[in-house]
């Protein structure tokens, strides 16, 4: 196991580095930079000015020199400045990483409490009014466009109710509390979570239909064991080895990719952060951002590697 | 998407009847959908930092919603008639001019310090510094030398006499008693980095505007208070914050929900979506629709053999029916362009030339441009070729979008295909219109101010090359001699009934040569709560938040 997983870091490490190098030549190559468009703003920037702030801001190197002059920096710890925010990348960074933390968390822990069991529920009892009621839920679940759905939990329970805010991180010139933190990820959580339910839920109950179709689980009921431990320890152990894969990629996405859930509740988030910066061609933002996306999806699937062993005998790393 | 958006919101909200929250005592919270990237009044110029700034800070003299050069900063405007302006012959034989300013008595900096000379001596060296990262150098560059006299009034000299030599509307102040430990001059390039509006933003020292920042959030917020050593009139909330929501069809259902109390023209929703929300809650907010400096038009690329013909671009205009547009798209809330120039500006010549949408006109001037065969639906010339042109904008600019769908459809119907070619913003001004790239057409808009000189987009010395690094912004390659030489003299021209005739001259020439198809001035619309007082929509870059002194609940 120890062998395996120092090849997997390993691996993991060379992969951060070719896609360090791969993002930064894709935003390099992006047409146009910031002087560009400060140029077409102001009228009176001449093509000296341009030259100045092309020479101040870095952008006048060729961007294999750019590369290799950040990753020099970034080794000794030093990742950079936001040009688009006029701070150290890390200033940036981090809060919204911990924003992030909160939502991914969120939707991730509702989606597994939710999803499994009635994935598990709907397995067991196929074509039942409750399956169906389940299967209408998660097609639309998954049909649903997240920005509609935002919208509508927005004008229900911030504009209709009343009870929850519509917008933000937290409620401005007040004392940060947990509670307060709590309401203002109550919406965006929710929307994610409605998403992923219906996702995991689908997965849940197409496994554990296919594995409570096995000989194994025949067998075991045959022998007298108990409904409950063959539905819960022999069959969903099974049924989840795909689910776990998912589940895995899914907190990648949620890491990055949250970004119209952020959008429409102004939510703080690192998806946001990430595709502003793209946009704005502040490389050292986008480049963290997305550099950190990349190891935590490298992670959870290393994890995911390790729990198919737990859930499968069969499986043995080396 | 944003359709769809808009259209749930619509309909859910009809459905149910929106809750309203009460106006919280002493408060406001405003909807902006942009973040600034900066406070620091010189480096990088974002019309969010504009508009935060407006409410922390005054330049020395502006413009007034009349559209009026106003002091605000200084006591008096200085004029060559009050004896505050004198012109000079400079030592290497230009003219130029000496103007005297005398900062307000009573100016302080939100720490007690008086605002002085030293910040404005201290400003003018941090922004002639090459390295500072400053992107408007120009309003340095014309500066020659700065003399102060005591610790309220100086002298500056400036390099051209030119009609606007009493104006410094974007030379903000920077502290020195803060910002001096910051900038070292051998190493400027790391003032950016250092400085303590980016820093320490909450510094009230850093401020002298009716209010202070009291707290700021990247991306997020900019909440203000009053400034207490403010020398005009007293603020009247207790608390106003700026909150960002680029969402527009989220910022709608945010003000409905009462987590924001106003959206802001200057960086709000969008015309059309104001005009569905002015239909839904006609009587639960007040409107105004600000027809401003804003000129949306189409850039020709004149380098294009068919639009080089006058007949064809004359043609190209009235085949179009702009009112039509304005009416149906915008309900009439944006006024018809027939040039560059606002009908709100003084120089505005009512008899220029019109292209009102006449169909038959423009058939006999492109028959006599030599396209009069029709096949397919479409004009062609003797030799075959198809009168066709690209017409690129903006992608995922809604307005925009529609009116390019419409204008396809009115050039159609006299024989003149479009083929719609649309990029994201960075691509588009970034390398499309900058270097010219563009084939046909390119529907954008210019912000300027009132009696806006377009230099650098009409004269023929301001079209970017290769050669000269792609300077300049006359993006359709425009040559003619007699409009560079009005430009010019336009600009240094004092006696405002000379000017007036000269720009007479202007829009006659720019009417009748159509480097640009100019199509309307866009409005801000300004969504305000019943309670709120004192939001004067300007028109112009110095917006709402230049006068946020006299905002105050009813």
């Amino acid at each position: 196991m120890t062998r395996f997983l120092s090849l997997r870091f390993l691996q993991a490490l060379i992969v951060v580095l070719v896609m360090s190098f791969v993002v930064y030549g894709l935003i390099g190559l992006m047409p146009g930079d910031p002087i560009d468009i400060m140029l077409s703003g102001d009228p009176n920037m001449t093509a000296a000015d341009a030259a100045r702030l092309r020479a101040l801001y870095g952008v006048d190197k060729p961007i294999i020199e750019r590369y290799f002059e950040w990753l020099r920096n970034a080794v000794g710890g030093d990742f950079g400045y936001s040009r688009q925010h006029n701070q150290p990348v890390l200033h940036i960074l981090l809060p919204r990483l911990v924003n992030t933390l909160y939502l991914m968390m969120g939707a991730f822990l509702i989606s597994v409490i939710v999803a499994i069991p009635a994935g598990v529920y709907a397995a067991r009892h196929p074509r039942s009014l409750v399956d169906q009621a389940i299967n209408l839920f998660c097609f639309a679940g998954i049909s649903v466009p997240v920005f509609f759905l935002a919208l509508l939990l927005i004008i229900l329970f911030a504009v209709q109710l009343g009870i929850l805010p519509a917008s933000g991180t937290r409620t401005v010139g007040a004392q940060s509390s947990f509670t307060d933190q709590l309401r203002y990820l109550a919406l965006p959580v929710l929307t994610l979570t409605i998403a992923n339910i219906a996702q995991v839920t689908r997965y849940v109950r197409s496994g554990m239909i296919e594995v409570l179709r096995e000989d194994y689980i025949r067998t075991a009921r045959a022998k007298g064991a108990d409904e409950n431990r063959v539905v819960w320890k022999h069959a969903l152990r099974n049924a989840l080895i795909p689910t776990v894969t998912i589940m895995a990629l899914e907190c990648g996405t949620l890491l990055s990719g949250a970004l119209i859930t952020e959008t429409m509740f102004a939510y703080l988030g690192m998806g946001k952060l990430i595709f502003d910066s793209i946009l704005a061609n502040d490389y050292n933002v986008a480049l963290v951002g997305l550099l950190f996306a990349c190891s935590v999806t490298l992670l959870l699937n290393l994890i995911a590697d390790v729990l198919y062993a737990a859930l499968d005998p069969r499986i043995s790393y080396r | 998407m944003r359709y769809l958006a808009t259209g749930v919101l619509a309909a859910s909200l009809a459905l149910t009847g929106a809750a309203f929250a009460q106006q919280k005592a002493g408060e406001l919270t405003v909807a902006m959908t942009q973040f600034p990237s900066t406070l620091n009044p010189h480096i990088d110029s974002m019309l969010a930092k504009t508009i935060v700034l407006h409410m922390t800070q005054r330049p020395l003299t502006t413009y007034n919603e009349k559209w009026e050069a106003i002091c605000l900063l200084c006591t008096e405007l200085p004029t060559i008639e009050n004896g505050k302006a004198k012109p000079v012959d400079l030592p290497d034989g230009k003219k130029g001019v000496k103007v005297t300013y005398t900062i307000h008595p009573n100016a302080k900096w939100g720490d007690g310090t008086p605002v002085t000379t030293k910040d404005v001596i201290f400003t003018y060296e941090v922004g002639k510094n090459p390295d500072t990262g400053v992107a408007n150098m120009e309003q340095f560059r014309e500066i020659v030398s700065i003399e102060a006299h005591d610790d309220k009034s100086f002298t500056v000299t400036k390099d051209k006499l030119k009609f606007t030599y009493n104006l410094m509307n974007d030379f903000r102040l920077i502290p020195e008693h803060i910002e001096k430990a910051n900038f070292d001059p051998k190493n400027a390039a790391e003032y950016k980095k250092k400085t303590a509006f980016d820093t320490n933003t909450t510094n009230p020292g850093l401020f002298f505007g009716p209010y202070k920042i009291a707290e700021i959030v990247t991306s997020s917020h900019v909440s203000f208070v009053p400034n207490p050593t403010w020398f005009g009139d007293k603020a009247k909330f207790n608390r106003i914050t700026f909150k960002v929501i680029e969402n527009t069809a989220a910022m709608e259902a945010n003000l409905l929900s009462g987590s924001v109390d106003y959206i802001m023209g200057e960086l709000g929703v969008t015309i059309d979506q104001a005009i569905a929300f002015q239909k839904r809650q006609a009587d639960k907010y007040n409107y105004d629709f600000k027809p401003g400096l804003v000129y949306e038009h189409i850039d020709l690329n004149l380098d294009n053999p068919l639009l080089k013909d006058k007949r064809v671009r004359q043609a190209l205009l009235y085949a179009i029916n702009r009112e039509q547009i304005v009416q149906q798209l915008f309900e009439g809330k944006q006024p018809v362009a027939h040039t560059n120039i606002n009908p709100l500006d003084w120089i505005y010549h009512k008899d220029v030339k019109t292209y009102r949408h006449d169909a038959k006109r423009a058939g006999e001037l492109l028959d006599a441009a030599g396209f009069n065969v029709m096949k397919d639906g479409y004009r062609h010339n003797a030799a075959g070729d198809r009168l066709r042109f690209e017409l690129m904008t903006t992608a995922g600019n809604r307005s925009r979008e529609l009116v390019q769908q419409v204008l396809q459809s009115q050039w159609k119907a006299v024989g003149v295909e479009i083929v719609i070619k649309n990029e994201p913003a960075r691509v588009f001004f970034g390398e499309t219109t900058k270097e010219r790239k563009y084939t046909g057409m390119a529907l954008f808009a210019w912000i300027s101010s009132p009696e806006n000189v377009p230099l650098t987009i009409l004269s023929s010395k301001h079209i970017p090359t290769k050669e000269n690094n792609w300077a300049g912004q006359n993006y359709t390659g425009y040559k003619n001699p007699e409009m560079d030489k009005l430009l010019e003299e336009i600009e240094v021209e004092l006696d405002r009934n000379k000017r007036l005739a000269l720009w007479t001259k202007f829009q006659a020439i720019y009417s009748e040569d159509l480097p640009v198809l100019p199509l309307f001035f866009r409005a801000e619309p300004f969504i305000v709560p019943k309670w709120l007082k004192g939001i004067v929509p300007t028109g112009h870059q110095y917006g709402t938040t230049m006068w946020s002194q006299n905002w105050a609940a009813n």
